[in-house]
């Protein structure tokens, strides 16, 4: 299988909405064996100065994989999800993540480059929080590169 | 007690700690993510790709590796960016029923850099596993009080 060299520069725009649950943010801590009260309590969150519980500083991970799915999936790109490795991930938070947030991600492919028999694929996803009204305003930018490992790679 | 800006300074030790990984914990990471690849829990596909073994989700080891930031920070919503490279594997054994760890992930870190005008600090992690690093320019970007 080869990768679609014309993937480079296509975005895929805001689809669904993801509903940042405060249970959601204690079990995503909970994974990543995170202890600190804000992503647990209400209380300490808010003693910080923050509305609700905070997310961990790669909480966005979901919604970037979720976008990323959208790419991975499409019988266009040419890409076998078994022989993808995660290469390098980048978190920019324009403000923190909390519960009660109400999100929505923007996919844009920045980069295709062929490796051996492979391809390494960076993606963007621009995550943004609903407003009231119909405004968003920009919450996390993610950057990451995936390798799809070529045969014997 | 949350470090302020003004009492850091470079090359300083912000401590360490060592994290133990089961299948088990790849599992619920795998539920917690959404992110299902077999390669992180299923050790004939993972071999059949070509793999040595299950290994954990690099998003794994980069989140569990910030929590000594965001503990020394004192508020995990002070790491303003954080990024880093994805180098070796870590290849967690199949201990189920043991009680024994899979793998340890050895994560120390130290202040890289600092920022008097965003009054920021990055925090250079080091990440270990089976003496080899296993993130590369692992670094958190801290906005300080």
């Amino acid at each position: 299988m080869t990768i679609n060299p014309d993937l480079q520069g296509r975005s895929y725009p805001a689809a669904e909405v993801y509903d940042v649950g405060r249970e959601k943010i204690r079990e995503f801590a909970r994974a990543v064996k995170a202890t600190h009260p804000a992503h647990f309590d209400v209380d300490a969150a808010q003693g910080l100065g923050h509305p609700d519980l905070v997310a961990p500083p790669t909480f966005a991970i979901i919604i970037a994989q979720r976008a990323d799915a959208q790419l991975i999936e499409d019988p266009e790109a040419g890409i076998d999800f078994s022989r993808v490795v995660h290469a390098d991930q980048r978190f920019t938070h324009h403000r923190p993540i909390f519960a009660g947030d109400r999100l929505v991600a923007e996919l844009h492919v920045d980069g295709v480059r062929a490796m051996g028999g492979g391809a390494m694929i960076t993606t963007r996803s621009e995550i943004f929080v609903l407003t009231d009204g119909d405004g968003r305003e920009p919450v996390s930018t993610t950057k990451s590169s995936i390798l799809v490992r070529g045969e014997g790679q | 007690m949350s470090p302020t800006f003004e009492e850091l300074s470079v090359g300083q030790d912000i401590g360490s700690r060592s994290i133990e990984v089961t299948r088990q914990d790849l599992v619920k990471y795998a539920g917690a993510s959404g992110d299902f690849n077999p390669i992180h829990w299923n050790e004939a596909f993972a071999t059949g790709v070509e793999l040595p073994g299950v290994i954990a989700h690099g998003m794994f080891t980069m989140g569990a590796a910030v929590q000594l930031v965001s503990d020394w920070a004192g508020d995990p919503a002070a790491v303003v960016d954080y990024q880093t490279r994805f180098t070796k594997p870590v290849l967690v054994t199949d201990t189920t029923g043991t009680g024994d760890a899979g793998a340890v992930i050895d994560v120390s870190g130290a202040v890289g850099a600092l920022d008097a005008e965003a009054r920021t600090a990055r925090v250079d992690l080091t990440v270990v596993f089976d003496g080899q690093k296993v993130l590369v320019k692992a670094q958190a970007l801290v906005r300080l009080a």
